[in-house]
């Protein structure tokens, strides 16, 4: 069963902007997968198609098996969102944030605050749970939007950046928090601008640009088929990934 | 999603306005006390006695359901006009709903009940302060309550028709400046159409303001320029239209999805 499948997916904006031609992609069912791309490769807009905030042109989205456009309650149900752009409300206590996204799916408060405070505590955000979120540190802000986003306990967790202007450490710790929640068999989704993370990380991995899709595999898969052959001398040289990433993505 | 997960979610669509609304009750709250306060102090304490009766009773008789319609419309339709232009504009926070299983009636359904709630409060608030300078009578309490509520309804649905459309802070503050107070003003809060001459009382009566507060203000005196059955159809009908345009624009993400 995959997790996500899209198949010859189009979105054009009505500014005429072709932010997607023809997408495909699948992830599997438990996987931790990296979607890499330049800055405007279209990975947010492939995101907000599959969680139903933007409208796509043509082609099809399932998430485990269901079609987002003909059973979108359904579908949305399954997936967990945390969006490249803060989005909450400033003025909200972040643990009211938490516990109103769960209202959102259906979850009653006194099943929702018990278990907000816990996400809150591993997610080292409890101490900070009745301020107000406007007041929290940019690595809190994006932790609460992970706090967030698992709230409904999603089978299909997609981050957008999650790890943007965070810390070394925090970093870490956050890669470090997806991979437990991968072991209790959610799949995992994300975008980042880390190349060394995702190579070490991510199972699958698939690298957009310009709206398509130029290479789309298991990491060893994609790095073996795009190998860039041998230093030279006396020249910088990244990671696999990065060479990889830069070979497929620069300007010809 | 069950009606149980529906109810749930409508609920916490309501509780956030509602927290947010007292959050900020100066600018909730307050601004529709004190204004009309003003109101009934001219009106009815300086220049009540000598404008005199107007249907038979009392000058600040007649304009305070008056007093209190303008202020239900005003709060109705700033409320949910306000709430989703900021959701929309101010942070996106209305993709929280958005990617949620919540449909669109659902979260309609919430967003009108918060401006129907700050539409109400704020109604029988003025009408509290009234008592200040006038005592109350009520002719028919179902009238009173049964207007009181839809047109709350009607003004918190357009307010939200109006909210997914604006684009800019401008476009949320046009209509209440340029058609929603003009039309309160000339509906009929301060006189009665019957005292008009000629096209002014036409173009008063072309106003549906105008029969809102006339069904409203009969169920406090029993008195109206016009029969109660008109104001009460037109509410409805337009309860209907506002309530399909709403749904429908939100379902279709009109204005709110790429
Ligand atoms: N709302 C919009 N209206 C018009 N064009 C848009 C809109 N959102 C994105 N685009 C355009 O679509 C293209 C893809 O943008 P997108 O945000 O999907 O890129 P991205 O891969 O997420 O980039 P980044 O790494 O910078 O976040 C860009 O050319 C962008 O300008
Ligand atoms: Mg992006």
């Amino acid at each position: 069963m995959n997790a996500l499948e899209i198949t010859n997916l189009v979105k054009t904006y009505a500014s005429g902007t072709k932010a997607l031609k023809s997408v495909s992609l699948t992830v599997p069912q438990g996987d931790f997968f990296a979607l890499l791309g330049p800055n405007g490769a279209g990975k947010t807009t492939m995101i907000g198609v599959t969680a139903g905030l933007v409208n796509k042109t043509s082609g099809t989205v399932k998430i485990f098996g269901i079609d987002n456009s003909i059973e979108p309650e359904r579908s949305r149900t399954m997936i967990g969102l945390v969006p490249q752009e803060i989005n909450f409300n400033p003025f909200e206590k972040p643990l009211d944030t938490v516990v109103n996204q769960a209202g959102y799916y259906g979850i009653p408060r006194h099943i929702a605050i018990p278990r907000a405070e816990q996400i809150l505590r591993d997610l080292g955000l409890y101490e900070k749970r009745l301020g107000r979120s406007m007041d929290l540190s940019g690595g809190m802000k994006r932790r609460l939007m992970i706090a967030r986003g698992i709230i409904h306990e999603p089978k299909l967790l997609i981050l957008d950046e999650p790890t943007a202007g965070v810390d070394v450490e925090l970093r870490r710790s956050m890669w470090n928090y997806l991979k437990t929640l991968t072991t209790k068999g959610v799949t995992i989704l994300l975008t980042t601008h880390y190349l060394e993370e995702a190579e070490q990380l991510c199972k699958h991995v698939a690298i957009i640009n310009k709206g398509e899709i130029v290479a789309n595999g298991t990491m060893e898969e994609v790095l073996q088929a795009h190998d860039t052959g041998p230093v030279e001398e006396g020249k910088y040289r990244g990671g696999r990934l990065e060479e990889v990433f830069l070979k497929l993505t620069q300007e010809k | 999603m069950t009606p149980r997960e529906q109810w749930t979610a409508f609920y916490t669509i309501i509780r956030k306005d509602v927290v947010r609304m007292f959050r900020i009750w100066p600018q909730t709250f307050l601004p529709s006390v004190v204004t009309s306060s003003l109101y009934f102090l001219i009106f009815g304490a300086f220049l009540g006695s000598r404008i005199g009766e107007v249907h038979g009773v009392p000058y600040i008789m007649f304009v305070v359901p008056g007093l209190v319609m303008l202020a239900v419309v005003t709060n109705s339709y700033a409320n949910t006009s306000f709430v989703m232009f900021s959701s929309k504009f101010f942070g996106r926070s209305i993709d929280e709903i958005l990617v949620s299983p919540t449909p669109a009636w659902v979260l309609v359904a919430g967003y009108v009940a918060g401006g129907v709630i700050r539409g109400v409060l704020v109604g029988l608030l003025v009408l509290v302060v009234s008592l200040l300078f006038t005592s109350l009578v009520i002719h028919n309490l179902l009238v009173v309550l049964g207007f009181l509520f839809l047109t709350s309804v009607v003004l918190a649905l357009a307010g939200l028709v109006n909210g997914v459309y604006a684009k800019s802070i401008d476009g949320i503050n046009i209509v209440p400046t340029f058609v929603l107070t003009p039309l309160v003003y000339l509906g009929g809060v301060f006189y009665s159409a019957q005292t008009l001459p000629g096209v002014w009382g036409m173009i008063t009566k072309v106003d549906p303001i105008f029969y809102i507060i006339n069904g409203f203000r009969y169920g406090f005196l029993g008195v109206s320029d016009v029969p109660i059955l008109y104001s009460s159809l037109l509410l409805i009908a337009l309860a209907v239209v506002f309530l399909g345009m709403a749904v429908y624009l939100i379902h279709k993400g009109l204005g709110l999805k790429q």
